[in-house]
């Protein structure tokens, strides 16, 4: 276990080290990228100076589930590259070279790339929620730091279980299938708002099918201390990101099912 | 003008073969668009104030603008890029056209192509299911195609020029990135630019961008009146051709300091 953890770290510091010796290459594409993500909260912003709120939360209340899920999403971003890029390392038949190694499979495909441009989104997200804390005068027990990095570790784990799905089902489809990219990059659209604005039928899917809202919306009522009236016991505030966490060993299980089910394109 | 029109009809019929991947953006597309009605819908749940579009222009706005996707000039052409990388920009200088028509050609069919095969799916799902509306009245539709044009001869204006940016490869991209965030933001993509703050509005008015998606889409539902047509359609060409004459002037620039490695 030790052992795969050196190693997945040796990995990525190859890939980091590799990408660092295109530094202007790298502060611009981070630049980049901190724009196009940022540019969504200035919409969110452009929408609260005319509404005043949503559903009773306020643009800093909402700037809260905004931070959490935009640091969460760019960790696994950053992590999951290699499984972005699996269909193409089916599809040339790469795949069997991993087979011969005696390390698990899954370690060396996450190991393969560390985004290091993901920094853009993980910045914007950071501030955004450092803004909203600051604007909220939130009291920052202990019991609330470790829950937000909690909430943003768990929310981090959820997306790379999804990417990893979607990974898993090119063993089948030899194509990456872009729906997936409804529950990824809509699921990141849709936890930037609290969860309780939304119709039935979208807060059910991201509860009990995809748990999305148990690493953002839960531990949001939590921190900003609005869970005393609402439908949602503390237990479940408290203890959602767990959920993040089961996602991720779920899936790789399903992973695994995958592997052995693994036929080589032969090319 | 015949071979420029040869270009524009081969890369199109070569762009729809493209169906599977329409068919997965559509998917992706219906999903975001109902995440944004609701989105809107609890903001007017949420006040009581007046706002500068009644929910159900916003519901429209919402709609077209994910038929229309594709028409906007938010990212480069892979391919041109691949020729300055590779050296076989060369042979594009060869041949007897002019270079800037000739990549121009390409942009229009690149926009034109995705968002034919995406828009007709979303005008009959959206319009029969989720609320997006027929045109206030054949002036209105009337007014809207002939923006619609404008706006594709702008958005590949813009296409254009950021390809060109790709002739100085890698500070090129930071640019293409730079373009299409503006793009994405103050074309009203994002946020329909009524909603913007006030003071905002007269910057926005003057800025090219509201051609590609704020000015068809407001004629369509009638929040701009159809006898604006004209004013609005010479703001789109007058920005086509001051963005064309600066493309032509720093492809010409980009062309004399042009090495190409040989082997």
């Amino acid at each position: 276990m030790l052992g795969d953890f050196r190693l997945y770290f040796r990995y990525i510091g190859i890939s980091v080290r590799s990408q660092m010796q295109y530094r202007w290459s790298f502060i611009m594409m981070t630049i980049g990228h901190f724009l196009t993500t940022g540019i969504e909260f200035v919409g969110i912003w452009i929408l609260f100076q005319r509404f005043g709120n949503i559903r009773g939360w306020s643009l800093a209340e909402v700037a809260l589930c905004y931070g959490i899920v935009n640091i969460a999403f760019s960790i696994s971003d950053a992590t999951t590259r290699g499984f972005d890029m699996f269909h193409i390392m089916v599809k040339g038949g790469e795949f069997d070279r991993l087979l011969l190694r005696p390390r698990s499979t899954a370690l060396q495909v996450a190991g393969q790339e560390l985004t290091m441009r993901r920094i853009g989104r993980l910045t914007q997200g950071l501030i955004v929620l450092l803004w909203s804390a600051h604007t909220l005068g939130i009291v920052w027990s202990p019991a609330k730091v470790a829950l937000t990095g909690a909430a943003a570790l768990g929310g981090a784990c959820l997306f790379c279980g999804l990417f990893v799905l979607q990974a898993t089902l090119a063993f089948w489809t030899v194509e990456t299938l872009e729906i997936v990219n409804t529950v990824t990059y809509g699921g990141v659209e849709t936890a930037q708002f609290p969860l309780s604005i939304y119709r039935p039928w979208l807060r059910r899917f991201f509860t009990g099918v995809i748990p999305l809202a148990t690493v953002s919306y839960f531990p949001a009522l939590a921190i900003l201390g609005r869970g005393a009236g609402s439908a949602v016991p503390p237990a479940l505030q408290w203890g959602a990101p767990l959920a993040g966490f089961a996602f991720l060993l779920a899936a790789l299980q399903v992973w695994k099912f995958g592997v052995r089910h693994y036929t080589s394109t032969g090319s | 003008m015949t071979p420029y029109w040869a270009i524009l009809s081969a890369r199109f019929r070569m762009l729809l073969q493209y169906r599977a991947a329409a068919a997965a953006g559509f998917g992706t597309q219906l999903f975001w668009g109902l995440i944004r009605v609701m989105i809107f819908e609890a903001f007017y749940r949420s006040t009581t104030s007046a706002q500068p579009m009644s929910y159900q222009e916003v519901v429209t706005y919402i709609w077209l603008g994910q038929a229309l996707l594709a028409l906007l000039p938010w990212n480069y052409d892979r391919d041109i890029h691949a020729l300055v990388r590779s050296g076989n920009v060369a042979y594009e200088l060869l041949r007897p056209l002019d270079l800037y028509w000739h990549w121009y050609a390409r942009a229009v069919a690149w926009r034109v192509a995705p968002a034919v095969l995406r828009a007709l799916p979303m005008f009959i799902v959206a319009g029969l299911f989720f609320g997006l509306q027929a045109p206030v009245s054949w002036a209105s539709f009337g007014a809207w195609l002939i923006a619609l044009v404008g706006a594709l001869l702008l958005s590949a204006a813009i296409t254009t020029l950021v390809n060109i940016s790709l002739m100085w490869t890698i500070a090129g991209d930071g640019i293409a990135t730079l373009v299409s965030t503006l793009v994405i933001i103050l074309s009203g993509m994002v946020v329909p630019l009524p909603f913007f703050p006030d003071w905002a509005q007269s910057i926005l008015n003057f800025l090219p961008f509201r051609g590609l998606v704020d000015v068809p889409f407001r004629l369509y539902m009638g929040h701009l009146p159809p006898g604006d047509i004209y004013g609005l359609f010479a703001h789109q060409l007058g920005w086509t051709l001051a963005l064309v004459a600066v493309s032509h002037h720093v492809l010409g620039r980009g062309t004399r300091r042009l090495v190409v490695q040989g082997g």
